[in-house]
């Protein structure tokens, strides 16, 4: 084997980074704001929608969690243009784009790992709140928005951060649609190089920095917002 | 144009030549259940010698067990599949790598090992909490009992601690079998990419991806009933986690 070849990492940055890595983390970013506010959604349908609407969200959740996410991606790759051409009344199945196809394929995917944490939380937050909330005349709704969620979302943001962390690692999986993130852009590279040693050595460092100082960033994050109780 | 659904596929002869379409995904799903045991055995191996190392008193060990699991939780599980797959031939002596890249089942093998690994770090964290849930006194009175650390783990410290994490390690179990559904980048031809396969040989997307959908869940009950019923065998009488 020839020796380590820098060129091919140095010549391909501009495309590894400007095409693959802002996709990675556009989608990350954009999952995990829709997950979150999906994901609360969910928790709170579970707590207090209800026993039909109880039900159908714990039995998304037990889906979603029980389902391999490469599964899951190719369920909603074939299923969103069927369901648009339903939606819609078109006449054959709407054609959606790779990048939405994967944003609506990780924000329902990581909606129920995000209601799983949420619930959590909720559960943590002492009873006495919210019977103080409704001692001062609050509604449910009130005391939800105004003083258990606040402090669900303070408690939980490290696990919720962490939960982002590992969103950006999953959606190096886009990989099966052939869809350019950050590890397709580095396969891509090396396999028209034949340089698959460098690629994948230089992808695995720039994950293991990225996802290390993020929770390294984490870890210091929550030692500083921790409520002590 | 509508999709022209077709469930009696199932029952007609898939290209493979091997058999029905129900067979291939039979097929599929064996091997999907061969690599998770095999990967779970390499996980709960590594993820205990790791995570104990992690609270053993020396620093050493210490750092060798957390550069363990930062190194394997970090890297995202696709990624650590082609280094073990494309890079780590490479890398070796050259009669070492030619004979990984000649073997036969080297999918399967490196799945096992590479998904094996990437669950270590997580075994090893939660072998980690159950060793730090215990109270500080156990070690001490091993200690004071005259037992050597290694005497101290092994019959005072470890059985509870695994006691205490065997929920979570089940669900690291059920994480497991899914992560298989990655390996298929590799060439693995387990459940999911005999369902893809299943899928593009025959046009019927939503049976191939139902018949594996339902054959995950299915496992998942599996594993989550084998769990509690074990988890209602080594319960300790008085704790509230067991």
């Amino acid at each position: 084997m020839t020796g380590f070849d820098w060129g091919v990492i140095w010549r391909s940055l501009p495309y590894l980074f400007l095409d693959g890595m802002r996709f990675s983390l556009t989608l990350t970013f954009l999952a995990a704001a829709g997950g979150v506010v999906l994901g609360t959604g969910i928790a709170l349908l579970r707590l207090a929608g209800g026993r039909v609407l109880g039900a159908v969200a714990t039995g998304y959740v037990n889906l979603m969690r029980s389902l391999p996410l490469v599964l899951v991606i190719f369920w909603f790759y074939f299923l969103v243009p069927y369901i648009g051409q339903w939606a819609t009344g078109a006449s054959r199945p709407v054609q959606v784009g790779a990048f939405a196809s994967s944003l609506l394929t990780f924000t329902l995917f990581e909606a129920a790992y995000f209601s799983e944490i949420v619930r959590a939380g909720i559960g943590s937050i002492p009873r006495g709140q919210m019977a103080a909330g409704f001692a001062l005349g609050l509604t449910y709704r009130q005391v939800m928005g105004s003083v258990i969620l606040p402090q669900v979302f303070r408690t939980m943001l490290p696990v919720l951060l962490t939960q982002t962390i590992v969103l950006f690692q999953d959606t190096s999986l886009v990989y099966v649609l052939s869809i350019t993130d950050f590890m397709g852009a580095a396969s891509k590279v090396a396999q028209r190089d034949g340089r698959l040693v460098e690629m994948y050595v230089f992808a695995a460092v720039i994950y293991f920095a990225v996802c290390y100082a993020a929770s390294q960033g984490v870890r210091r994050l929550g030692g500083r917002i921790a409520i002590i109780r | 144009m509508t999709y022209n659904w077709n469930w009696r596929i199932f029952w007609e002869p898939s290209p493979e030549g091997i058999g029905t379409y129900w067979d291939m995904l039979l097929g599929g799903l064996v091997t999907t259940l061969e690599v998770s045991a095999l990967a779970w055995i390499v996980a709960l191996a590594m993820g205990c010698i790791m995570g104990v190392l992690r609270t053993v008193p020396s620093r050493l060990a210490q750092a060798v067990g957390a550069a363990w699991v930062e190194l394997f939780r970090n890297i995202p599980l696709l990624v650590q599949l082609f280094l073990w797959y494309f890079v780590l031939p490479e890398v070796v002596p050259v009669a070492l790598g030619d004979w990984m890249k000649s073997l036969q089942s080297a999918p399967f093998v490196i799945s096992a090992v590479g998904i094996g690994c990437f669950m270590s770090a997580r075994v090893a964290e939660q072998v980690r909490a159950g060793l730090g849930a215990l109270p500080r006194g156990q070690r001490m009175a091993g200690t004071a009992l005259g037992l050597t650390l290694p005497q101290t783990y092994r019959y005072v410290l470890l059985p509870m601690a695994f006691r205490i994490v065997l929920p979570p390690l089940t669900s690291e179990m059920i994480s497991t079998v899914k992560n298989t559904s990655v390996a298929l980048t590799i060439g693995l031809v387990e459940l999911t990419a005999r369902a893809r396969a299943m899928q593009e040989f025959s046009f019927q997307v939503f049976e191939a991806f139902t018949a594996a959908t339902v054959a995950y869940m299915v496992v998942n009950l599996a594993a989550t009933l084998l769990m509690r019923w074990l988890e209602r065998r080594v319960r300790v009488p008085g704790y509230v986690a067991a």
